[in-house]
Order: structure tokens, then sequence, then C-alpha cells
């Protein structure tokens, strides 16, 4: 119990999944314009991040590793979320259009998110069993999430400063990041005597 | 000829993956600790880029519209199994550090990019020419950061002392924030640079 707690609270703020290991940067940078639809992408993102972890780790421990394909898992764990994207994007379609609409062209990019398949190949490589898996992906898309509101508070705010011309856009953005990095570098030391 | 010779210098300075169009931001954030990193993790992708589109060209004609991405998305898969398998095989060292980004490598946007934007819509030749651009520029981008991240957080430059030993390392620029400031500040550059 007391280890499923460390994973979570470190795949949070000690080990975000965007500020410390660089995945899932594109939808980072590109969705965090506005806090609203900052939301939407996270909660997407939590979402499917749970599933392919049930998904990836399930067909990995049962048909994968007895049968010494383990080689084959890049190509299977690829398939595997971009199916499971497809029919959340038609479930989101059907129920919530709203929402369909505000997350436009990023939901089918959620394909192409690392952080999804980061997270499949991280369970394998972690040598997570299947709870830890769900509760390491749970605590994952929450700090996806967090980072990605922070970062649209802050721009919210950004696009009334007076940002010198050359620094508008991106440059300014990544140096919001770079400070936001920063600042959950603070969280390093926490847990360090738990974490292997 | 001269178009071809445009073709292939495109990708490197004008329309460069990482500088220019911000793509692949994840893995060009997170491996240039250091230069020779960012080498070969520029060179690795490179070669999935080439193979992906001499394929994805030659069987352009023979590949489903509906179907085309899955399809792609399954032959950039096999081709990063293969650079994985031999990284392992061949350079053990640079498959630790580069690590979880080696499988990553099929989600990079710009693969899957230039397969849906030129090697699905050009001739093979045209298409090696196209990927050989595009895989400079994202070495080239990825080097450039790595050789900066280096200098100044560790005062070495491909393993080689630069400064004598009074010189303290900038240390933040090997950690996760120096990857953001850098490529913030190198934005902001090219962006003043651009303007005069």
């Amino acid at each position: 119990m007391k280890e499923l707690f460390f994973i979570f609270i470190s795949a949070i703020i000690v080990n975000n999944f965007v500020l410390s290991r660089f995945l899932g940067i594109c939808p980072f940078l590109g969705v965090s314009k506005k806090t609203d639809t900052a939301l939407g992408m996270g909660a997407a993102v939590i979402f499917v991040m749970v599933f392919a972890s049930l998904a990836t780790h399930t067909l990995y421990t049962y048909v994968l590793a007895p049968f010494h394909v383990d080689y084959l898992r890049t190509i299977v764990f690829i398939l595997v979320i971009a199916s499971l994207v497809q029919i959340i994007e038609t479930i989101l379609k059907k129920t919530s259009p709203a929402l369909y609409n505000a997350l436009g062209i990023y939901l089918p990019l959620i394909t192409t998110n690392c952080a999804i398949l980061g997270i499949a190949i991280l369970n394998i490589d972690l040598h997570y069993s299947l709870v830890k898996s769900l509760v390491f992906a749970f605590g994952s898309g929450l700090g996806f999430t967090l980072a990605l509101l922070l970062m649209s508070g802050i721009r919210e705010r950004l696009d009334l400063a007076d940002v010198p011309p050359a620094f508008k856009g991106m440059p300014v953005a990544l140096l919001t990041a770079g400070l936001l990095s920063v600042s959950f570098l603070g969280f390093s030391g926490l847990f360090a005597s738990f974490i292997h | 000829m001269n178009q071809k010779l445009s073709l292939f210098t495109r990708g490197i300075i004008r329309e460069n993956p990482v500088l220019r169009l911000l793509l692949g931001l994840c893995p060009t954030l997170a491996v240039t600790t250091e230069a020779k990193n960012g080498i070969a993790m520029g060179l690795a992708t490179m070669a999935v880029l080439l193979c992906s589109n001499i394929v994805i060209s030659l069987f352009k004609n023979v590949i489903p519209n509906k179907v085309r991405i899955p399809v792609f998305i399954v032959i950039i898969a096999t081709f990063v199994t293969v650079v994985e398998m031999l990284m392992h095989a061949y350079f053990y060292s640079l498959y630790k550090v580069l690590g979880l980004f080696i499988p990553l490598i099929v989600v990079n946007c710009i693969i899957l990019g230039r397969a849906e934007a030129f090697a699905s819509k050009n001739s093979c030749v045209n298409s090696i020419l196209d990927a050989l651009g595009m895989g400079i520029g994202f070495t080239l981008a990825l080097f450039i950061l790595g050789s900066i991240r280096e200098i100044l957080g560790n005062g070495t430059m491909l393993g080689f002392a630069l400064f004598g030993k009074s010189y303290v390392p900038f240390i933040i620029m090997i950690l996760p924030p120096g990857a953001f400031f850098t490529l913030g500040f190198l934005l902001a550059g090219m962006n003043a640079f651009q303007k005069k």
C-alpha cells in the first residue's frame, strides 16, 4: 500500500512526465493556450493512459512474454494504443460534441503522444505488476494534467504581458516550461530512498 | 538537378524539423544532455526515417487510402524494432543511455509527418533525398543543443575537457530545466537573427 502511494505521488510531482521525463511535449506546448482545452486534453490523456496500461500490460504478461516474442512489443503496443484512441474518439464524438470540437486535431494525435507509448513501455521496463501499472498510469496522467494546467494558466497571463518580439510565441513558452521544471526539481529529493 | 538539391537541403536549414517546424521535441529535449547522445539519437531517427520513407514511397500505390496511417505506423514500428535490436547488440552503452527514447522513435512526429506529407506522394528517389535532408537537419539540431548543454553544464565537448580545473559547471544545463532554457534561447536567437 505504502509503495503504491509512493509510486502515485512520485509520478505526479517527482518524476513529472512532462517536466522531468520529457514525454508528451507536443500536446504540452500545443494545447496549453487555454485552461479549458488543457483540462479536456488532460482528462483524455488520463483516460487513455489507464486503459492503455491495462491493455498493454495484460497483453504483454499473457501473450508476448509466454511466447517469447517480447521484441514485438513496440509494434503491438502502438497498434493497441491506436485502436484504443479510435474507440475513445468515436465515443466522445457521440456523447460530448463540445469537448470533441475543443480538442480538435489533438485527439487523433494522442496516438503519437509519446506519453502513452512511454507509459506502456515504462510499466514493462520497471517490472510493475498490473495494479502498480494502473496506479502509475493514473498518477502520470494526473502529473501531465497538472503540468498542462499550470502552463495554460501562465500562458493566459502571458498573452497580456509585454514580451520582447524575438521571444514571442514558442521561445517564451519554452522558458516558462523551464522555470516550471526548476520548481518541480525541488521535489526531487522527496522519496529518494524509496525510488530505485 | 537543382530541384533535387533543394529537396535535400530543405530539411537541413529552411525547414529544419526541430528549429523551424518544432517537431520531435520530446527526444530533442530528453537526450541532449551530451553532444554524443544527440548525434546517436539523430542518426537512429534518420535510419528509421530513411527506411520508412523508402518502403512507403515504393508501396504508396498498393496501400489503401483509408488505412494508410495504421500501415505507416506498422512500417515505422518495424524499422524501430530493427534499430533497437541492432543498438542492443552493437552499441550497448548508447542503448542504455537513450533507453526509453529508442522505442519512442515510433511516435516521433517527424517520421509519420514525412510519411504522410511527402513519401506517400512522391517517388522513391525524392523520398530518399527528403529523408536524408530531414534526418541531417534533426541530427544537426540535436548536436547543437547537446553541445551547448554539455559545454555549459559539464565543461566538456564530446567528452574532452574544454576549460581548466577552475571551471565550475553550470549544472542546471544538464538537468531537465536546461533543455527548455537552451531551446527557448536558441529559438529566440533565431527569431532575432531572422528579423534583421
